[in-house]
Order: C-alpha cells, then sequence, then structure tokens
C-alpha cells in the first residue's frame, strides 16, 4: 500500500514524522533505526543563540505520560547548520526544523536563516514561548500575535511550507488556527504540550524546577484528538496531528478526524525503536482495514 | 575501548556512535528474578541481548534502560539500571526496589518479558597498573561487579560498600576474591549518627588513593554520596571518577532530561556524556 501523504507543499513518503524536543537530532536514533524510513522528523526547537535551558530536575513521569522543563535547551542555529543538519539524511526524508523565539523580529530572522538551506523541508513555529516584548505572555494565546509571529516567519521563509504549531491552552484553537492561517501557515500542527504540574508530598516541593511543565504523553491524546478534529473541521489547512500516539490505532484515529500526517513524541521515550515500527504498523493496520491510500479513510470520522 | 561492531551511519559519526560498540533495543525474557537479603534487592537475570561476540562488548559503568511490557501505557519511562555483569547466566542487574517502577520489576517472574536497550553511556577506566578504590553506596555496587571481574590486576583494587540494608540485600560472591584478601570493606550505617563515621572511613580510604599514591578512585552511588566522595577526593588530590544517577526518560541523548552541568557550566546529558564523569569535568554543584 501507498503510504506517501503530500499537502500544504509537503511530500512525505509515509506519514509518520516524530516530534520536536523527543527525537534529538535524529542522530541520536540512529543505532535503532533508518531514518530514512520516517516519513520525517522535527528536530528539537532551535533558537538564534544557544540556550542551557531550565534548572534540574526538568521531568517528571505522570500516569500515562509525563511533564517537561526543558527550557529549550539547544546548540542555536549557527551550530546545527554547521555540525548537525549535513550528518542527517534529508535527501531522504524530510528534515523539519522547529523555531523558537521570544519575538516576531527573532522568528522572522531565524526562519531567514534556514530559507535557503536545502536540507530543511519545512519550518515548523513554536508558539507556545512567551514574548518577551509583550510582557511574557504566550504567543499562542493571543491570535493577533499567533498571526503577527506567522507573517514574519512566512516572510523569509523563502518556498519553504511553514506549519505553525499550536498550543492546547487556549480557550479556542480554531481562533488560534484562524490566526495562523491569515499569517499564512501552509500547514498547522497541534498539539504542543499541556500546561500541568506535579508535586511531592513528602517533599512539599514540585517535582519540576520550573514548578510547571508541558504534559505529554498518551493521557493528552483525547485533548490531541479534540483539536485536531475542531481545526480540520473548520479551516481549509491541511493539520498533522500530535498528542500521545503510541501505537498505529491512535495515529488513524488521528488522521479519521481529520490529519494529514502525525508526529510521535513521548512514545520515542518508552521504547527508541518506536517511530520506525509506527511506520510498519500503520501500513499493517491499514491493510487490515482494506485501505487503499490513506486519503481513503482522511477525515471519515462518523458522527 | 574494547573492540567490537561500529555503527557507521552516514557522514561523521556521533559521540555515542564513536563510544558505544554494539548497542541493541530489543525484547528479552526474565530468567531469574532472586530475592536478596529477603526482597530488599534483587539480582535480576535476563537473556543474553548479544552485544557481540562473547558479549564483551559492554564496559562495567555502563547501564541499560530495561521497561516492562506489562507496564502498557501506564508507566511512560523506561528505568535505567547499570550493567552488572553478562556470563552465562545472561545479563545480570542488581534492582533495589524504590519506587513505582522497581517495585514493580522486583515482581517480574522468569519468561516475563521486558524491552531493553543499551549499552548506553561512557565507563569507568581501567588503569591494571594504579591503585584504585572502589566506593560503593548501595545498590551503586552493581557496576563493580563487573569491573572487578574483568580487571587484569584485581590485587591493585579495594572496594569500600556502604549500605543502610542487610548486607545480605547484596550480591556479594562475585567479590569473594577482593574479600579473602581483605579488600572489601563494608560499613553498615543504622542511623544518621553513623554518617559521620562512614565518612570517616571514606576520607581514610581516599587518602590511601590521593595524589602521592597517584591513585584512582571510582564511585557509584546516590548524589549526597558522590558530591562527598568529590569533596574528599578533591582535599586528598584523588583522581576520581562518578557515575550520576539522574532521573531519565530516553537514555540516549534525546530529551534533555537529565543534564548535569560541566565545568565549563554547560548542562550535558549524563546519559550519554556520562553517567561516569571525572569529577574534574563537572561543575562543584553537578
Ligand atoms: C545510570 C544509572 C544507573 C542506575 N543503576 C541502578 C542499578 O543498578 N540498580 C538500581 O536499583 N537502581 C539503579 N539506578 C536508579 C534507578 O534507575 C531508579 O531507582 C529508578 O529509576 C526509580 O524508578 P521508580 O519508578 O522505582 O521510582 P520513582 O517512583 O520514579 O521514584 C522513586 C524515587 O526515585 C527517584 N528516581 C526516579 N527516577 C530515578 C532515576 N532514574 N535515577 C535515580 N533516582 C530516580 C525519585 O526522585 C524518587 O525519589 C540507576 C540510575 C541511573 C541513572
Ligand atoms: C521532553 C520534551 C521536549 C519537547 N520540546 C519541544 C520543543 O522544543 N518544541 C516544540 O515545539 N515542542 C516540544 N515538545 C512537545 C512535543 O513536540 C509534542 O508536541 C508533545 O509532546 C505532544 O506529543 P506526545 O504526547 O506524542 O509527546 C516537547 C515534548 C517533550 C516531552
Ligand atoms: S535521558 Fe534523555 S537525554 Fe538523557
Amino acid at each position: 500500500m501507498d503510504l506517501s501523504v503530500s499537502f500544504g507543499g509537503l511530500t512525505l513518503k509515509n506519514p509518520v514524522l516524530t516530534a520536536s524536543g523527543t527525537f534529538g537530532y535524529g542522530l541520536e536514533f540512529t543505532p535503532y533505526g533508518d531514518l530514512a524510513r520516517l516519513g520525517g522528523f522535527v528536530v528539537k526547537g532551535i533558537s538564534l543563540l544557544p540556550r542551557e535551558g531550565n534548572p534540574m530536575p526538568r521531568i517528571a513521569e505522570t500516569p500515562c505520560g509525563m511533564l517537561n522543563a526543558i527550557g529549550l535547551q539547544n546548540v542555536g542555529a549557527e551550530v546545527f547548520l554547521r555540525d548537525k543538519l549535513p550528518r542527517l539524511p534529508w535527501r531522504e526524508t524530510a528534515v523539519v526544523v522547529n523555531l523558537y523565539a521570544c519575538s516576531a523580529e527573532e522568528f522572522g530572522d531565524l526562519a531567514g536563516l534556514f530559507a535557503g538551506e536545502e536540507g530543511v523541508a519545512a519550518l515548523e513555529v513554536n508558539v507556545s514561548c512567551p514574548n518577551v516584548r509583550e510582557g511574557g505572555a504566550a504567543f499562542g494565546a493571543d491570535p493577533a500575535q499567533i498571526a503577527a509571529v506567522t507573517a514574519a516567519v512566512k516572510r523569509r521563509a523563502g518556498d519553504k511550507p511553514v506549519i505553525v504549531k499550536l498550543s492546547p491552552n487556549v480557550t479556542d484553537i480554531v481562533a488560534a488556527g484562524r490566526a495562523a492561517m491569515d499569517g499564512g501557515a501552509d500547514i498547522l500542527s497541534a498539539i504542543n504540550t499541556l500546561t500541568g504540574m506535579a508535586v511531592d508530598v513528602r517533599t512539599r516541593r514540585p517535582r519540576l524546577a520550573n514548578v510547571v511543565g508541558g504534559l505529554s504523553g498518551p493521557a493528552v491524546k483525547p485533548v490531541g484528538l479534540r483539536c485536531v478534529w475542531q481545526l480540520a473541521s473548520a479551516l481549509p489547512l491541511p493539520v498533522i496531528g500530535i498528542g500521545g500516539i503510541a501505537s498505529a490505532e491512535d495515529a488513524l484515529e488521528y488522521v479519521l478526524v481529520g490529519a494529514h500526517a502525525v508526529q510521535a513524541g513521548t512514545a520515542n521515550f518508552s521504547r527508541p525503536d518506536f517511530a520506525f515500527r509506527l511506520v510498519d504498523d500503520i501500513a499493517a493496520l491499514a491493510a487490515e482495514l482494506g485501505l487503499d491510500s490513506l486519503d481513503a479513510c482522511r477525515g471519515g470520522l462518523r458522527t | 575501548m574494547g573492540a567490537g561492531v561500529r555503527l557507521i551511519v552516514r557522514g561523521a559519526k556521533t559521540l555515542s556512535e564513536r563510544t558505544m560498540e554494539h548497542k541493541t533495543c530489543t525484547s528479552l525474557r526474565i530468567v531469574e528474578n532472586r530475592p536478596l537479603g529477603g526482597g530488599a534487592q534483587y539480582l535480576l537475570s535476563l537473556e543474553n541481548p548479544g552485544w557481540g561476540a562473547g558479549g564483551k562488548t559492554w564496559r562495567p559503568g555502563q547501564f541499560v534502560m530495561l521497561r516492562p511490557v506489562s507496564w502498557g501505557l501506564e508507566l511512560t519511562w523506561a528505568r535505567p539500571f547499570s550493567i552488572a555483569q553478562v556470563d552465562e547466566g545472561g545479563l545480570r542487574l542488581v534492582i533495589r526496589p524504590a519506587g513505582r517502577g522497581t517495585d514493580r520489576i522486583a515482581g517480574l517472574a522468569p519468561g516475563d518479558e521486558v524491552f531493553l536497550w543499551g549499552p548506553l553511556g561512557t565507563s569507568f577506566v581501567t588503569e591494571p597498573e594504579t591503585p584504585t578504590l572502589l566506593l560503593a553506596g548501595g545498590v551503586g555496587l552493581a557496576p563493580f561487579w563487573g569491573y572487578a571481574a574483568r580487571h587484569p590486576a584485581p590485587a591493585n583494587l579495594r572496594l569500600v560498600l556502604g549500605h543502610t540494608i542487610d548486607l545480605a540485600a547484596f550480591p556479594l560472591d562475585p567479590f569473594a576474591p577482593l574479600a579473602g584478601a581483605g579488600r572489601l570493606h563494608t560499613f553498615h550505617q543504622r542511623t544518621m549518627a553513623d554518617l559521620d563515621a562512614f565518612i570517616a572511613l571514606l576520607e581514610r580510604h581516599i587518602a590511601d588513593h590521593g595524589r602521592a599514591a597517584n591513585g584512582l578512585v571510582l564511585a557509584c552511588g546516590p548524589g549526597p554520596f558522590l558530591r562527598t566522595v568529590r569533596r574528599l577526593c578533591d582535599a586528598a588530590g584523588a583522581r576520581c571518577q562518578v557515575s550520576l544517577e539522574n532521573r531519565m526518560a530516553c537514555g540516549i541523548g534525546a530529551c534533555l532530561g537529565c543534564v548535569a552541568r560541566d565545568a565549563a557550566g554547560r548542562n550535558v546529558q549524563s546519559c550519554t556524556r556520562g553517567p561516569v564523569f571525572w569529577t574534574r569535568d563537572l561543575a562543584e554543584e553537578f
């Protein structure tokens, strides 16, 4: 069966991508599978300058999931372009760069650095960050700011498809998606993590030094499905489904509610060959369900 | 570094590809799960994961990530455990039940299936001619099983084990040669008041491996223990490696949840740049 998908200017050999921050720079996983078998992968969020991230502890396991407050530790755009990208199999699989910045200008500058890079298939904009210019409220919570950031990236992105990754920490995800569309987004991805916290009753301390962090893993899948379903039902843009994918069934559930592709995140931690196996498992499940292509079931939710 | 299959993947090799010989990620069955000291710890034996010829392509100090298949979706992460030994009995791990994951691992039975990847991370140095002090805090004893077994000149080894649980909970047979030669010292810390005596004991042994002796100190155990060892080694001018026990999600350098602060003030993954570090490469507060 043909698993390839094409949407928003992006063509993937299969619908399996890996989610930013859960797959390093890809290279970490080469002992466990062939990166070229993936539809693509999204690298760790990259900022203009290197960042050391948050104090420890940064992660806590929670029932069916985890919290993280890594704080966007990353090598910075320059080192990524010099040391990482040339070693990735970008001719054979889509390497998507996830952008992290704290102002629209910075987002634009960052996009400009990758616009001319042959090895970059698309740019994904992480709007779940505080806007330092506007008092630190998250961009992702304000449609006007989402539109401004998207436009700033799109202006400098050359011919790279721009994916805007939406935060579920909003009351109206469709308004956020529409703002990204107005800003010129080619593709939406959802969801990023849900803000949460965990407490140790014996020490009376929060389990994360940052106190709050982002919840991910199977626990968030119902929220992810709901968001993707709302977005895909209301807007003409293609959507990449993210959140709690731990099996081929989970992936096809996202396709049924309207996703063109999926990103697997936290499941990569449960076993490092997860994403590679997911490709095979989706093919097997699709065959079992008698699907000729993913287009045949996309949005096919019976309500 | 031992011989073995090197992973050559498109272009330059990553740090982990240079230092790892043969990593696998595979499902394995439990061969035996033997309670030690009435279940205070467990000697978990698994099928040999087949890390290259003779199972020798791992080095003491390295670890595996282990996740029982029965965890389903409930417990998200695998748990890191030092490789104690790989021998005819299979892959040996020593498990101390310390929480919801390790409590369940303690309940695994022969035939149960786990998912496991490794060998991971850095290892302890072996300097055959150097007087070497092995300092174990509790289950931190595990990596020294393989270390002592492989050391070409065991006469140069001395081991100190500090423990709060019963000594019967520790696999001490592999250390019989050291014990026989009077080079195995154990200290039972029953109350907090014993701590000073333990630190004094550590200090005496470290002094024998300090600047004058050009010795080597290798330590594995809980964080506070490692920080004490580091302080004492710095004072004695002893070269020292410590194995950090930071919480881990992926074990392969991808999540950045396990970082330690290095001497340059940078956050480095303790799963790939460690778990074994020279203390001189770590920040004061690592
Ligand atoms: C490189 C390495 C080697 C290790 N080798 C061994 C070994 O040989 N034998 C052994 O019994 N244990 C070993 N550990 C520790 C073991 O991994 C933890 O005890 C285990 O992960 C705790 O899981 P849990 O679900 O039982 O505890 P949880 O319920 O998650 O937590 C219980 C307690 O353990 C702490 N904790 C949680 N995760 C870790 C972690 N990864 N490391 C340290 N503390 C943690 C928590 O803060 C809490 O205080 C090693 C850890 C590392 C990083
Ligand atoms: C440890 C960790 C780090 C993450 N880092 C980023 C990041 O840098 N940029 C980003 O857009 N999302 C980041 N995410 C969010 C994931 O990409 C994903 O949206 C989220 O985890 C939900 O998917 P999952 O349930 O499959 O993990 C991170 C998630 C985790 C668990
Ligand atoms: S445990 Fe994930 S980076 Fe070390």
